[in-house]
């Protein structure tokens, strides 16, 4: 049987989302019969591959690593959700975007409020340098489907699954927080 | 009092002749969404998501502040204003910083429900983040900046019920911020009597009762309504 190949990718959120679907217990067993999960958190594999057919992006982007990979995820994915509302709206994520620049923040983070007084992270090739405003992911690429909520809860992730898997279209709208 | 005669999406209804459309379609069971709207108080028509059609006119029309007549035809849900209503709330969620997941209000906020309402998936318009503040000065509620829309509910519950008019807006366009008194810190403003029926006509996490958390933030709006109506009737 071919089965749909599944990517999870997880970008500025907290993993909540991931979670939530986990929390979908044994009916993974069942997803797992429809679907190759070819790319994920909880998965051995660290390139973005080809010939993907769905992607669940969970978080906004909020650096240039979220920035590159969100590119590859587009290109070499048949279908994007946006799961979640850091992913849909920037949410807790975005919490910074108020407060100023990238730089702003590290400042008043790490210098101002913090605790012993630190220093300015600075590790080039490691940690990921921040973008000067969080965006929800379609303000950077386009967007199949948005699935809210903080996080939405396993049996709405399993329901727009179970739609897409037969073929219908997903009850969607609304459902922040 | 004359009765008039209308359609409203079709349907034949009659209205008594001072009835606002908003009001004749609500006893004929049809639901048009509102925001500024709220029972016992004036109308202002500012959130604009109660707009409807009426043949003949050019120019939509917010059912709230527009009475019925004789023959009007309305249309309440076409594509149009369906998109027009979409684009609004998208517009309200980008002017400034409404955070569901960290809110007081989530799960009890009219603005979480009319996205729901109008079929917003996701917001088309660039976030503004204006850096908002918070006012918790006063001993028993606060004022979050971040979640409000300016509905001026608060506004005209303070005025017209509790007869004081703490409240009022200051500035324009997306720098207008609710004020209390000539704008000083909402504890130091001399006229509020700490009635709370601010808080009561509210409809988003903007003004809460201190104390409260993420989604325990339950009030009941249409309690303006029974007091204006319990005045009015001398129960």
């Amino acid at each position: 049987m071919n089965r749909l190949k599944l990517a999870t990718v997880w970008l500025g959120g907290c993993s909540g989302c991931h979670m939530s679907l986990l929390d979908l217990d044994e009916w993974l067993i069942d997803l797992a019969a429809h679907v190759e999960l070819v790319y994920s958190p909880i998965a051995d594999q660290k390139t973005f591959p080809e010939g993907v057919d769905l992607a669940l992006v969970e978080g906004a982007i909020a650096n240039e690593e979220h920035l590159e990979l969100i590119q590859d995820v587009r290109e070499r994915s048949r279908m994007v959700i946006a799961l979640g509302d850091c992913a849909v709206t920037g949410n807790v994520t975005a919490l910074r975007n108020p407060l100023g620049e990238a730089r702003s923040i590290l400042q008043q983070v790490y210098i101002e409020h913090g605790d012993p007084r630190g220093i300015l992270p600075s590790t080039p090739g490691i940690v990921p340098i921040l973008l000067d405003q969080v965006v929800p992911i379609h303000m950077i690429i386009p967007v199949d489907l948005f699935l809210a909520g903080c996080p939405p809860s396993g049996p709405r992730i399993r329901a727009v699954l179970e739609a897409l898997l037969a073929g219908t279209p997903p009850e969607l709208a609304g459902g922040f927080g | 009092m004359a009765a008039r005669t209308l359609t409203i999406n079709g349907t034949l209804i009659s209205a008594r002749s001072n009835e606002t459309v908003l009001e004749a379609a609500r006893e004929a069971g049809i639901s048009i969404p509102t925001l500024c709207h709220l029972d016992g108080l004036s109308e202002v028509g500012a959130c604009r998501l109660c707009l409807v059609e009426i043949a003949g006119s050019a120019k939509l029309q917010p059912a709230c502040h527009t009475t019925v007549t004789e023959g009007m035809e309305v249309q309440t849900d076409t594509p149009r204003l369906k998109a027009h209503r979409r684009a609004i709330v998208e517009l309200l969620f980008a002017e400034r910083n409404h955070i569901c997941a960290v809110c007081v209000a989530s799960g009890h906020c009219e603005l979480q429900q009319l996205a729901v309402e109008v079929g917003m998936s996701h917001v088309r318009y660039e976030y503004l983040s204006p850096d908002c503040s918070v006012d918790i000065s006063h001993a028993r509620f606060g004022i979050d900046h971040n979640r409000c829309v300016l509905c001026t509910r608060c506004v005209r519950a303070c005025d017209e019920v509790e007869g004081v008019h703490t409240w009022d807006i200051a500035g324009r366009g997306t720098n207008a911020r609710l004020i209390t008194d000539l704008n000083v810190p909402w504890g130091e403003a001399t006229s509020c009597t700490s009635c709370g029926k601010c808080l009561l006509a509210c409809p988003t996490g903007a003004i809460f009762s201190r104390g409260s958390t993420v989604a325990e933030l339950e009030r009941d709006a249409s309690r303006i309504a029974t007091i204006v109506a319990a005045r009015n009737e001398r129960w």
